[in-house]
């Protein structure tokens, strides 16, 4: 059975286009058909996370206007068989994104994909309200910081009033990504602890990625970081948060970062 | 990761710079970066196509590769078997015809 993913927050810049990058890739790589969905018009950004922005031909609005069928404007990716990108338009007004135009799409993914993970844009606007409408599924990534578990929040009421499911009324499966953690800080006390946001959000907890540099240099290659450094910890961080999306038991931890004595020494130089 | 994993990767920025360059020259459309044109020669090739056989738009698949210099453009359509070879005979004798 298919399900449809979506990645929100409310606030911008907290890593949802890093994440949904990451989990449709672990995702495919663990055997399942993936497509990650971009409905940030405008400002689209997966295709270049993804390392596919120089084959974008045909985009969500020419499917929605008919400009071209949607086998044609998904494009496959070039190391995951089982991945595919629908990308965002970048010139189009965001009007063109019509909800009964994103419904027939969203069916029609349904049907040739096992996961359909649609990439929030920031804000609570049309463009956010619109990728969550068909959700049975919503990873809520957050920042451990004030303005991004509160903007969680509203995004959290928001999943629970105006999307199909609430509409029916069922219950549209929540869970919380604490993303760009710094242990170190943590460490320290300088930031919101897990525990505390938890309990603010009272939402399950589905992983936590921890700051990294290996973020970086994996957006710069185009290549969603579990497939260019699966060793990395925000790597296996995002690996284990796809198998509990699939359903297993997966002991909760933060991943630290394997790095040898000369790493530490002459790491910085090639970082 | 192996110890010495390290000593061989190398640094991304220049890649990202690349790529940028590449993505922004199309997008400013100083490489023709007209974004219908694609759409154009589209339906200018399947019209052409569809005077000698009949294809479904679905079967149709469009692949756009910008580069550097050049980019490609690659339209794979598929004809149904046999159909070909009938559509292409019918049309030749319907020339002997006229
Ligand atoms: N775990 C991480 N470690 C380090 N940097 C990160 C991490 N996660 C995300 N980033 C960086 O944070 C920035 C924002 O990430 P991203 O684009 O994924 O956020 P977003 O929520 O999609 O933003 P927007 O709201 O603008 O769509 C990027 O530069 C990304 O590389
Ligand atoms: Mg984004």
């Amino acid at each position: 059975m298919s399900k449809v993913l979506v990645v929100t927050s409310g606030k911008g810049g907290v890593g949802k286009t890093t994440s949904t990058a990451a989990l449709g890739a672990a995702l495919a790589k663990a055997g399942k058909n993936v497509v990650v969905v971009d409905f940030d018009v405008g400002l689209r950004n997966l295709d270049i996370v993804m390392g596919a922005e120089r084959r974008v031909v045909f985009d969500m609005i020419n499917v929605i206007q008919g400009d071209a069928k949607l086998s044609q404007a998904l494009i496959r990716d070039k190391r995951v068989e089982t991945l595919s990108i629908l990308p965002a338009s970048q010139t189009r007004d965001k009007d063109a994104l019509t909800s009964e135009g994103v419904e027939k799409i969203i069916a029609e993914l349904r049907e040739k994909f096992d996961w359909v993970i649609c990439d929030s844009p920031a804000g609570i606007e049309r463009g956010a309200t619109l990728a969550m409408h068909h959700a049975d599924v919503a990873v809520i990534v957050t920042n451990p910081e004030v303005s991004s578990v509160r903007d969680s929040d509203r995004i959290i009421g928001l999943l629970d009033s105006k999307t199909e499911r609430a509409a029916k009324g069922e219950r549209i499966e929540k869970h919380l990504l604490l993303t760009r953690y710094d242990p170190v800080r943590a460490a320290r006390g300088d930031m919101l602890k897990t525990e505390d946001v938890l309990e603010i959000l009272s939402i399950p907890l589905l992983g936590i990625i921890p700051e990294s540099p290996e973020v970086l240099r994996a957006s710069n290659l185009g290549t969603p970081v579990v497939l260019s450094n699966p060793d990395a910890a925000p790597s296996r961080a995002y690996a284990d948060a796809a198998r509990r999306l699939m359903g297993e038991q997966v002991p909760m931890t933060v991943p630290g970062e394997k790095t040898g004595f000369l790493t530490k020494l002459f790491g910085r130089r090639v970082a | 990761m192996s110890f010495f994993s390290f000593l061989s990767r190398k640094p991304t920025a220049a890649i990202a710079r690349d790529r940028l360059q590449i993505l922004l020259a199309h997008e400013r459309g100083t490489l023709g970066g007209n974004s219908d044109l694609v759409a154009i020669l589209q339906e200018e090739i399947l019209a052409v196509i569809a005077k000698h056989v009949s294809v479904e738009r679905e079967k149709v698949q469009i692949k756009l590769d910008r580069g550097d210099s050049f980019s490609t453009l690659e339209i794979g359509i598929e004809i149904p078997p046999g159909l070909a070879e009938k559509q292409a005979s019918l049309k030749r004798a319907a020339l002997r015809a006229s």
